[in-house]
C-alpha cells in the first residue's frame, strides 16, 4: 500500500460526498454524510464513480435492497456487495441511493432503494470494473457526522 | 526500516524471513528476489508472508514470490502449503478471482502474415470477444446449463462446440477440477456467472497477439512447439462475477467459521477453516467450481480467437495449426502432493497472483511435455515482453512447484491516470508498432506499462533463482483490452 501525502488513507476534505485514495492495485475511498445513512448513501455513489460517470446517469430503473448483518462494518461490505451484484445481473449503473439502517436484534438492518439506468456504452463513460469489495481497511467511524472506509478489488 | 536488515540472505534471490520476525509464526517465510529489489519490498507484503505462516498446518515455508506485492490477507505473489490432516483452507489464500489465469496459443502465422492486417484483427478480436464494464457473454445459457458449466468446465465448452477435443489435453486440470461441486455455489454466484460467461471483463484482462521474439532453450521450447518469428495469442481472463462472488460468499462463511472452530489467525482477511470442516470442505468444491468457469470461459474465447483469425486470414484454424500451448491457473487453491521431509505428503497449496511450476516427471503434466516439465506462461503489460517458461525440480523443492505470475502494479490506477494520457500511452505504443483496441482511454492510461514493476526482472530472479527456466520471449503487436 501507497501513502502518499497528498492522496492519504486518511480523509481530508470532508465537504465531498467522497473521496479516493490510491491503493497500488485497486482503489479506496472515504464516503462522508451528516447520518450515518448518508454516509453509506454516498459509498454506493462513490462505487459507481470507480465504473463510470455518475452524473451521466439518468435514474430511470428502480431496485430495492435489504440486508442485515452483524456490525455496521459488515453492514457495509453487504450493502456495498449487494448493489454490486444487482448491477452485475441488471446491466444497470446506480447513481440514486436512497438507505434507512436499522438496529435489530443481532446487529442491524439496511432497506434501501436504487435507481440507475441500464448501461449504454455510447452513452456512459467505461471506467473499471469493480471485482469486488474487500474487508481491508474497512471502517465505519462517527466523527463531525459519519464517515466510512472501503477499498475495491479492481 | 529497510527490508534487507530484517530479512536474512539464503543464497542469491532467495531471503529467509526467521520465525522472529512475527510471534505465532509456524515456519519461516522464503522471499525470492534479486539485492536491487529487496530495496523496494513493502513492508505490508512481508507482515503478509509472516501472517501466512501463523496459520494451523503450514508446510515448509510461507512463500513470496518474485512479483511479490501487498495484497488482502495473502500477498500477491504468494504461497502457502497446508497439512491435508491438520491444515487449515482459506479464500484469502486464493482471492477473488478465482482461477484468473493465462492461456497461450501457437499459431504457424508469421510477422510478415499479420502485420498489414494487425488493425483489422484486433478490431475483429475486440468485436468477436465482449469486454468492459458490464459486458455480456453472446450466449444465452439455459436454466441449470450453469450448474453444467460449473461441473465440467473447459470439457462442457467443448461438448457445446467451443474448442477441439484435444484442447483439454493443455489445459491445467485438463480444464477440470474434479472436486467441483454446483450445489456449494450461491444463486447469487450462479446468477452473476449466467450472462457473463464468455466475456473477458476488464481492468488488466486482455487478449494478445504476439511473436515469438527470442529462444532461450532450444529442446524445451521445441517440446512445446515454439518456433521464433511466429505469431502466438495470449489470452488473460477469469472467473468473472461467479468467481468473485464465490470468494465474496465464503469470505463471510470463514469470517464465522474461524471463530466457531478457534483458529487463531493475525488478520480478519486470513479467515480460515479446518480442512475437515463443512466450511472449508463447501468452499474448495465451490472454489473448484469457479475455476472450471474460468476454464469454460478462457475456452469459449480461444473459440472466438480461432474464428477472428479465419474471419481475417480466410484459413482454417486447423490449417493455420491454432494448438494451446498450456493454460496456467493464477489465482487457485489445489489439493497435491509433494515431498516434505522425504515423505509423499497430500496438502491444499494456495496460489495467490502465482503460478503452478510442476518439474520434469510429474503425471499432472500432459505427457508431450513431461519429461521437460510444464510450460509457465508470464504476461507483461501491454507494451512489454510475456515469457514461457518451464517448471523445474527446484521448484518442487522449494515453492511447492510454484512461480511468479506477473509483473505486478508499482502505481496505482489513479496515479497512474495523473502520470500518463491514455491517448499518448496508445501513441507511443503505436511508435513501437504495438496496435491497441480498448473500452476507454482512462483504461488504457491505467493499465500503462510504466505502472507496472519490470516483467523482465520478474522473470530473470526467477530464472535465476532456478523456481522455473526462461523458454521463450514473446514481445506484443496488437491488444485488445477491455
Amino acid at each position: 500500500m501507497q501513502k502518499k501525502k497528498q492522496n492519504s488513507i486518511y480523509p481530508s476534505k470532508k465537504d465531498l460526498k467522497f473521496e479516493f485514495f490510491d491503493v497500488t492495485a485497486d482503489t479506496g475511498f472515504w464516503a462522508y454524510g451528516s447520518t450515518l445513512e448518508e454516509s453509506f448513501e454516498n459509498a454506493g455513489l462513490a462505487m459507481f464513480e470507480v465504473m463510470t460517470d455518475t452524473n451521466r446517469i439518468t435514474p430511470q430503473d428502480k431496485k430495492y435492497v435489504n440486508v442485515e448483518s452483524e456490525d455496521l462494518v459488515s453492514l457495509l461490505y453487504d450493502w456495498l456487495e449487494e448493489l454490486l451484484f444487482l448491477h452485475d445481473v441488471e446491466f444497470i449503473v446506480f447513481s440514486k441511493f436512497k438507505v434507512e439502517i436499522n438496529k435489530v436484534n443481532n446487529g442491524y438492518s439496511l432497506k434501501g432503494i436504487i435507481i440507475g439506468e441500464k448501461i449504454d456504452k455510447n452513452r456512459h463513460e467505461q471506467r473499471s470494473e469493480v471485482k469486488a469489495v474487500t474487508f481491508h481497511l474497512m471502517e465505519v467511524k462517527e466523527e463531525n457526522g459519519y464517515m466510512v472506509r472501503a477499498i475495491l478489488d479492481l | 526500516m529497510s527490508m534487507e536488515e530484517v530479512l536474512t540472505k539464503v543464497r542469491d534471490c532467495v531471503w529467509e524471513v526467521p520465525t522472529s520476525y512475527k510471534k505465532g509464526m509456524r515456519v519461516p517465510g522464503r522471499i525470492f528476489l534479486g539485492d536491487a529489489a529487496i530495496k523496494d519490498l513493502e513492508s505490508g507484503a512481508v507482515d503478509q508472508v509472516a501472517n501466512v505462516a501463523c496459520l494451523p498446518g503450514i508446510q515448509k515455508f510461507s512463500i513470496g514470490l518474485p512479483d511479490i506485492h501487498f495484497g488482502y490477507g495473502f500477498s500477491i505473489g504468494g504461497v502457502g502449503a497446508f497439512s491435508a490432516r491438520t491444515g487449515i483452507i482459506s479464500p484469502g489464500g486464493v482471492g477473488f478471482d478465482i482461477n484468473c489465469g493465462v492461456r497461450m496459443l501457437r499459431t504457424n502465422l508469421t510477422e510478415e502474415d499479420v502485420r498489414p492486417k494487425m488493425k483489422e484483427l484486433i478490431g475483429t478480436l475486440f468485436k468477436n470477444v465482449p469486454s468492459g464494464v458490464g459486458s455480456k457473454g453472446k450466449l444465452r445459457l439455459q436454466e441449470g446449463q450453469i450448474n453444467d458449466v460449473l461441473n465440467n468446465g473447459a470439457e462442457w465448452a467443448v461438448e457445446n462446440g467451443y474448442g477441439w477435443d484435444n484442447d483439454l489435453e493443455y489445459l491445467e486440470e485438463n480444464g477440470k477440477m474434479e472436486d467441483a461441486n454446483s450445489d456449494k455455489v450461491s444463486e447469487k454466484a450462479k446468477k452473476r456467472g449466467i450472462p457473463q460467461l464468455g466475456s473477458l471483463g476488464s481492468g488488466n484482462h486482455f487478449l494478445e497477439v504476439q511473436k515469438v521474439e527470442e529462444i532461450f532453450d532450444d529442446n524445451v521450447a521445441k517440446t512445446f512447439g515454439i518456433k521464433p518469428g511466429e505469431i502466438t495469442v495470449l489470452i488473460h481472463s477469469g472467473s468473472r462475477g461467479c468467481g468473485h462472488q464465490v470468494c465474496s460468499d465464503y469470505l463471510r462463511t470463514m469470517d464465522k467459521a474461524y471463530k466457531r472452530h478457534k483458529v487463531n489467525i493475525p488478520d480478519r482477511q486470513l479467515a480460515c477453516a479446518p480442512v475437515d470442516s463443512d466450511e472449508a470442505r463447501d468452499y474448495f468444491q465451490a472454489m473448484s467450481a469457479a475455476a472450471n468457469y474460468a476454464w469454460a470461459n478462457r475456452q469459449m474465447i480461444l473459440h472466438w480467437v480461432r474464428e477472428s483469425f479465419e474471419q481475417i486470414f480466410h484459413k482454417s484454424a486447423e490449417d493455420m495449426e491454432m494448438n494451446i500451448v498450456y493454460d496456467v491457473a493464477h489465482n487457485i487453491a489445489k489439493k497435491e502432493v509433494h515431498e516434505i521431509k522425504g515423505r509423499d505428503t497430500e496438502v491444499y497449496v494456495h496460489r495467490k497472483g502465482a503460478t503452478r511450476a510442476f518439474g520434469p516427471g510429474r503425471k499432472e503434466i500432459p505427457a508431450a511435455y513431461r519429461k521437460v516439465g510444464q510450460p509457465v506462461i508470464i504476461p507483461g503489460t501491454m507494451g512489454t515482453a510475456s515469457y514461457l517458461l518451464h517448471g523445474t525440480q527446484a521448484a518442487m523443492e522449494e515453492t511447492f512447484g510454484s512461480t511468479a505470475h506477473g509483473a505486478g502494479r508499482k502505481m496505482s490506477r489513479a496515479g497512474a491516470k495523473r502520470e500518463f494520457k491514455g491517448e499518448e500511452v496508445q501513441k507511443y505504443l503505436a511508435s513501437k508498432g504495438i496496435i491497441i483496441k480498448a473500452t476507454s482511454m482512462p483504461i488504457v492510461a491505467e493499465e500503462a506499462p510504466g505502472a507496472y514493476k519490470d516483467v523482465d526482472d520478474v522473470v530473470k530472479t526467477a530464472h535465476d533463482a532456478g523456481i522455473s527456466r526462461l523458454v521463450a520471449k514473446m514481445v506484443p503487436l496488437g491488444v485488445a483490452k477491455g
